[in-house]
């Protein structure tokens, strides 16, 4: 029996990253360096239209989004819809090409003419899509779809098959059973089980979870996030955790990354973001998620209307429009996320964290949600 | 000891239950509905029959398809031994119906597996890369669409002149657009799938993601289409030598019998009938089967 654990919603959480054991032969740079940093990343699509299809304007996707991640940590990143999480994947994996911004993985620029190639990369890292379905082909053994990767990589055809089948055991598939499988024949928890296992033969350092649990049902969900636990001790590896689901996160990442139209509004331990949110959407979002304790009820939607057009996103901070303590410099002066490269400091994008930016509230703590007048049994009574 | 709490995460297994149906593969299942399917198989095996006949067509026909008789013109059918009658020239209509069916299942086969192979190319290389290459190669088969398929088979055998090779030529030309544009098609409504981007991102050469993971699945849609074709091939390439630009006398061929018979009808009608018979049974033959091909392979079991 494990003692002192705390209900589902707080979890069993880390409070420090894991550290890289010693002798990881693919480590370069030691645990102080970050395996990777992304600094100003940016991505526009552009909108084109016209008889000539001109360029009318660009969708700022990602903008100028900068952070690192630590060596064996889980760094979730959390967000609406919209606000750039699956384009930020995307771009880590190359899939698209970026417009601006720089990625460095553990100490290797990527592209650069003295980093790695971005077929380099792609061996370090990989990335699980939500849809475990269409990221797997029909018309392939399950087997063939995870040697894939390595026999892409020059490995024997043989040796990439035994290793496929090793690692759908590790994936908790028994071998015999379900190696010769075809897509259709299995679950979507166990699809999903395949994808992990896919995008494990090539040995990955950093694991991309592009809302990798969101469309299984509870009780799978939670097979996979403790399969995907299980692993990382395992495989030594450091997981980069896209989610909307914040108690899944909460569970799951030792430091969490909130993001907004394109940018980081806050970023910091798990504990400090659940427990003490500094930006006012951070604590919209922690405030949306459903409870049944009648204690926690609130009077008013913490967040209401849509994102605005991330085609023309509002001057200043972005989250003024929304923000229930905008101020004239909110839509002034663009907050900043200074010191994103301490990995362990709690940082949010807004002014009224900066005792210098001139908002009323600056330096402030955010004050607290009105809460239910009455607890729900007084009213009953 | 603190309270012990547990969570359902905690109860969860690592390992995923495995309650499985029995382990079948794509082409398995394929075959396990056909066999099912009667109509489908009948019309198999006349198809198989037809091409059966014509591989053997030596063996099997009773007389020289070629030799003449003044003596026995446009006789009926079951005239002594004549078992289907004879033609305008005397020739045995039963040997010529066999000696026909080897052109005109040739007629029928080789323009669509042409144009598929080169239909197919240019379609996954429109479908896989897109931007510019899509774009010039679709604008393209679009000119070819513009004209209705027989009147462009007719324009380009007329420009080029009869015979079988110009035949084929035409026929081929003609199905290369829509096969373009089938592959195309199916193509670019994989490209987008995430198992694409998953072999991408694992380092995957473009041409490696269309060789091992593309052409499986475009395979089944492409092949079904194509196996349509080969009926209004077939029916075509009788057209053109019905016209007299296919097949030139005296080769035995139904389109061009259809032709030297038809001033025969009010003679023989039966008779004269028989070619168009034996052109109707194939080609609904063909139909029928990729009719049956196409139910057996669409559903996504």
């Amino acid at each position: 029996m494990r003692a002192g654990r705390r209900a589902f919603s707080l979890g069993a959480r880390r409070t420090q990253p894991r550290i890289v054991p010693p002798g990881d032969p693919r480590d370069r740079g030691g645990p102080a360096q970050p395996l990777l940093l992304v600094e100003k990343l940016r991505k526009y699509f552009p909108i084109t239209g016209g008889v000539l299809n001109r360029k009318i304007g660009a969708v700022k996707a990602v903008d100028g989004v900068s952070f690192v991640v630590v060596k064996g940590e889980t760094l979730g990143i959390v967000g609406e819809s919209g606000c750039g999480k699956s384009t930020l994947a995307r771009l880590l994996v190359g899939l698209i090409p970026s417009d601006s911004g720089s990625v460095v993985f553990d100490g290797d620029p990527v592209g650069g003419a003295h980093g790695i190639s971005l077929r380099e990369l792609r061996r370090n890292l990989q990335i699980v899509f939500q849809d475990s379905d269409a990221s797997l082909n029909p018309r392939l053994p399950i087997e063939e779809s995870i040697a894939y990767g390595p026999r892409v990589h020059g490995m024997a055809r043989a040796e990439a098959k035994s290793t496929a089948r090793d690692l759908l055991g590790r994936v908790g598939l028994r071998p015999e059973l379900f190696a010769p499988r075809y897509p259709h024949e299995i679950s979507g928890g166990q699809k999903q089980r395949v994808n992990i296992a896919r995008a494990l033969a090539l040995s990955p350092r950093l694991l991309i979870l592009d809302e990798a649990v969101s469309a299984l049902d509870k009780s799978v969900e939670a097979q996979v996030l403790n399969l995907l636990r299980y692993l990382k001790t395992h495989f030594n590896l450091t997981y980069l955790f896209i989610s909307h689901d914040l108690n899944v996160v909460s569970f799951i990442a030792d430091r969490v990354m909130v993001m907004y139209l394109g940018q980081v509004v806050e970023i910091g331990p798990s504990d400090a973001i659940f427990d003490a949110p500094k930006h006012p959407y951070t604590r919209a979002l922690l405030e949306s998620r459903l409870t049944v304790d009648p204690r926690h009820r609130i009077e008013a939607p913490p967040l209401t209307g849509d994102p605005p057009n991330p085609i023309a996103p509002p001057s200043g901070c972005r989250f003024r429009t929304r923000c229930a303590f905008a101020e004239e410099i909110c839509a002034e002066k663009v907050p900043g996320l200074g010191g994103w490269r301490d990995a362990a400091a709690h940082l949010a994008a807004c002014h009224m964290t900066d005792r210098m930016s001139g908002h009323s509230r600056a330096g402030q703590a955010l004050p607290p949600l009105p809460r239910a007048p009455k607890p729900i049994e007084a009213q009953i009574a | 000891m603190a309270q012990a709490t547990f969570t359902y995460t905690d109860l969860a297994e690592l390992e995923a239950p495995a309650i499985v149906a029995p382990r079948q593969g794509y082409w398995w299942s394929v075959q396990r509905r056909l066999r099912g399917d009667y109509i489908t198989l009948f019309f198999l095996a006349i198809i198989l029959l037809l091409v059966g006949v014509a591989i053997f067509a030596p063996l099997i026909a009773p007389f020289d398809p070629n030799k003449t008789s003044m003596i026995y013109r446009m006789k009926p059918i079951g005239f002594r031994q004549f078992w289907l009658g004879t033609d305008e020239l005397g020739r045995d209509m039963l040997s010529r119906l066999i000696y026909g069916a080897r052109l005109s299942l040739m007629m029928g086969l080789v323009p669509v597996v042409l144009a598929t192979a080169i239909g197919g190319f240019f379609g996954v290389v429109a479908g896989f890369f897109g931007g510019w290459a899509n774009t010039i190669i679709m604008r393209l088969t679009d000119i070819f669409y513009a004209f209705p398929s027989v009147l462009l088979a007719v324009a380009i055998s007329g420009t080029m002149g009869g015979g079988i090779a110009n035949g084929l030529l035409a026929l081929t030309l003609v199905f290369i657009p829509p096969l373009c544009r089938v592959t195309e098609a199916a193509t670019t409504q994989l490209r987008s799938r995430d198992f694409v981007e998953a072999a991408r991102a694992s380092g995957a050469s473009g041409l490696s993601i269309i060789f091992f993971h593309m052409l499986r699945n475009i395979l089944g849609p492409v092949l079904i289409y194509a196996s349509s074709l080969i009926s209004v091939s077939i029916l075509l390439a009788s057209g053109l030598s019905f016209l007299g630009l296919g097949v030139e006398p005296p080769t035995a061929d139904w389109g061009l019998m259809l032709s030297t018979l038809r001033q025969s009808i009010y003679v023989q009608p039966l008779v004269c009938a028989l070619p168009g018979a034996a052109i109707f049974i194939a080609s609904l033959s063909f139909n029928l089967v990729s009719d049956g091909l196409r139910q057996a392979m669409d559903i996504k079991a």
